[in-house]
């Protein structure tokens, strides 16, 4: 569809019709003070080749490295097919499908999206996506405190497993509305939340906050952290890994009572990693809290005549109807990046996302028995199941390990220390089902000979117990 | 010509108060209001127990247009809440002064009401809009 822009005269009438003398009249409720007022410090635009070419020159230098990667952000094998439908001009914009009337496609496969990520979470209600997992879990605890007038607390348990930066973004977008994040440690041997450290009077709550599997890449005790939630009269929020669900109890399940917000990051279905987005973030809530949902929400519904069709639903919430008042700031979905993960759940179906759950599994049990292999290095929580990835104590600094495996093309992981000091030199990696039995090998050949090397000529390594 | 019924207090936003027998206020939107609204699918009521200033919002109703405060024309605590509104919102359009009460309060100050606009003085309100 092309983009028509008003023309002068349209600009001129629309304004005559409201009484206002120019378009500069329509910001005078702004303070002079804070307005800018000068254009904003933009590059000149560039011509498509020259695009072109700065965007191929940026992508050789993230190389293509053999991924070990994970701590949120997963390589995963993303069929032909996905992108290919995806691109097609029907679906080509991320943008909202407001006039139902000529937007009937992308409005159905927007249904459809909430239809399985909600089968896949076990829940009963979904919206159309949000920006990103992180921001996700933000506008999560916003509705949780919305939705908890009668606990009328505004106090969220957001324990140390969740993903660092999904606690630094809730707190940058919740924390000048009076919400109180409380920390909760962790269990150091077992790498999550033991729920019987955690208070029995813990005062009124709105929420916790449960990872699963968490940031760790440990699998937490859903079930009794979700009831001793609901014993305390707060919701439970669950962040999900979409494709671990396919083999976990999803967050519906979670408990006698299942989680009340499920939430979580989209890109590991069917999203490449593309040096760090555009990704999505998925929302699903029981039903009971629909009407506290942010974002859009697309119903199925019939028209004048009977007929089948799909529409925006619950718009009188929105920002364009209830102001200040709306249930969030969301505007835009991203839909592009929902067609996509929509393509990609419909092309594997229940049965493919449970087998690419299953090899994520037995390709990071072969990498932890590769790599520990290796002496010096060891798990950090020995005993503590995981999904796909896990953290590994190093007998050598994190940082120039990974710099001597980037050498030979391979991304070897993530350092926790940044987050974890109390960890040390730890390092977070992770094998999906686009991992070889070849890729693992390698990696513990290069890290056998890293590790010998620094041994030699830095501080001595400490013999394995047991070995 | 909406209904204003001779008996009853209003505000300036569109709300009607009742001074019950028991001594306290039942709450409702007038007939201007929920014309205004068009069909309501939705109604959002403060929980049992809980204060509410005078001109608060304490309370959502929610059309297919739009979703719009309430607020509470006196101070008060909320005693009753009417919870067939529920499943059926739409008692405030057939019946705005009747079956589609909101709320009674027990108000702080007993003489509350007198504040508000009378039935000849909201009728001139409506009108002049």
């Amino acid at each position: 569809m092309p983009f028509v822009p008003h023309t002068e005269d349209d600009v001129r009438r629309m304004l005559a019709a409201i009484g206002v003398p120019d378009i500069e009249s329509l910001f005078d409720e702004i303070p002079a003070d804070i307005r800018l007022r000068r254009p904003l410090a933009l590059p000149e635009a560039l011509s498509e080749a020259e695009v072109t070419r700065l965007m191929m020159d940026r992508a050789e230098r993230d190389g293509r490295p053999v991924c070990f990667a994970g701590a949120g952000a997963y390589d995963h094998h993303v069929p032909a097919a996905v992108w290919e439908l995806a691109t097609r001009g029907e679906f080509y914009t991320a943008y909202t499908p407001y006039q139902a009337e000529a937007s009937q496609g992308t409005l159905q496969l927007l249904y459809e999206f909430q239809s399985m990520i909600t089968g896949l979470m076990g829940m009963e209600v979904a919206n159309a996506s949000l920006y990103d997992g992180a921001s996700a879990l933000a506008e999560a605890v916003l509705m949780a405190v919305r939705a908890g007038r009668k606990a009328r607390s505004r106090r969220i348990l957001l324990p140390r497993t969740v993903h660092p930066a999904y606690r630094r973004t809730v707190e940058t977008i919740v924390s000048a509305q009076g919400i109180e994040l409380v920390p909760v440690d962790y269990d150091p041997a077992r790498g999550v939340v033991d729920p019987d450290t955690l208070p029995e009077s813990p005062g009124p709550l709105a929420a916790v906050v449960v990872q699963q599997p968490n940031h760790f890449g440990c699998l937490e005790e859903v079930d009794a952290l979700t009831d001793w939630a609901h014993r305390h009269g707060a919701l439970l929020v669950g962040v999900a890994n979409p494709v671990a669900a396919a083999i976990l109890a999803p967050p519906g399940e979670w408990g006698a009572g299942g989680a009340d917000i499920a939430v979580g990051e989209g890109q590991p279905l069917g999203i490449p990693l593309s040096s760090g987005g555009p990704y999505f973030g998925f929302m699903c809530a029981r039903k009971a809290l629909v009407r506290q949902m942010p974002g859009r929400i697309v119903g199925r519904t019939v028209d004048a005549d009977g007929r089948e069709g799909f529409t925006l639903t619950l718009q009188a919430r929105e920002q364009h109807i209830r102001r200040s008042k709306a249930t969030s700031n969301i505007c835009t979905n991203q839909g592009l990046m929902v067609t996509a993960a929509t393509i990609h759940m419909a092309l594997l179906g229940p049965g493919g996302l449970e087998r690419v759950a299953h090899a994520c599994h037995a390709n990071a049990r072969r990498l932890r028995e590769a790599l520990t292999a290796v002496d010096g290095v060891a798990p950090v929580f020995p005993d503590a199941p995981f999904f796909h990835e896990f953290p590994l104590r190093l007998p050598v600094p994190a940082r120039e390990l990974l710099r001597a495996l980037g050498a030979q093309n391979i991304l070897g992981g993530v350092p926790l220390a940044p987050d974890y000091p109390e960890l040390g030199e730890t390092l977070l990696v992770c094998a999906t089902e686009a991992r070889t039995q070849d890729d693992i090998e390698a990696y513990g050949r290069h890290l056998a000979r890293i590790v010998a090397r620094q041994g030699r000529f830095n501080c001595p390594v400490s013999p394995k117990i047991g070995r | 010509m909406s209904e204003v019924p001779e008996d009853l207090r209003y505000s300036r936003t569109h709300e009607w108060a009742r001074a019950d027998e028991d001594g306290l206020i039942t709450v409702g939107i007038t007939d201007h209001a929920q014309e205004q609204l068009g069909d309501l699918v939705f109604v959002e009521l403060p929980e049992i127990g809980r204060h509410c200033e005078a001109d608060e919002a304490c309370m959502v109703v929610e059309s297919v247009k739009a979703a719009s405060d309430v607020y509470s024309p006196v101070a008060g605590e909320v005693v009753e809440i009417n919870e067939t509104l529920a499943d059926s919102p739409e008692l405030i359009n057939k019946d705005p002064y009747g079956e589609g009460w909101m709320i009674r309060i027990r108000p702080d100050d007993p003489h509350a009401l007198e504040g508000l606009m009378d039935a000849e003085a909201y009728r001139a309100l409506v009108e002049e809009a």
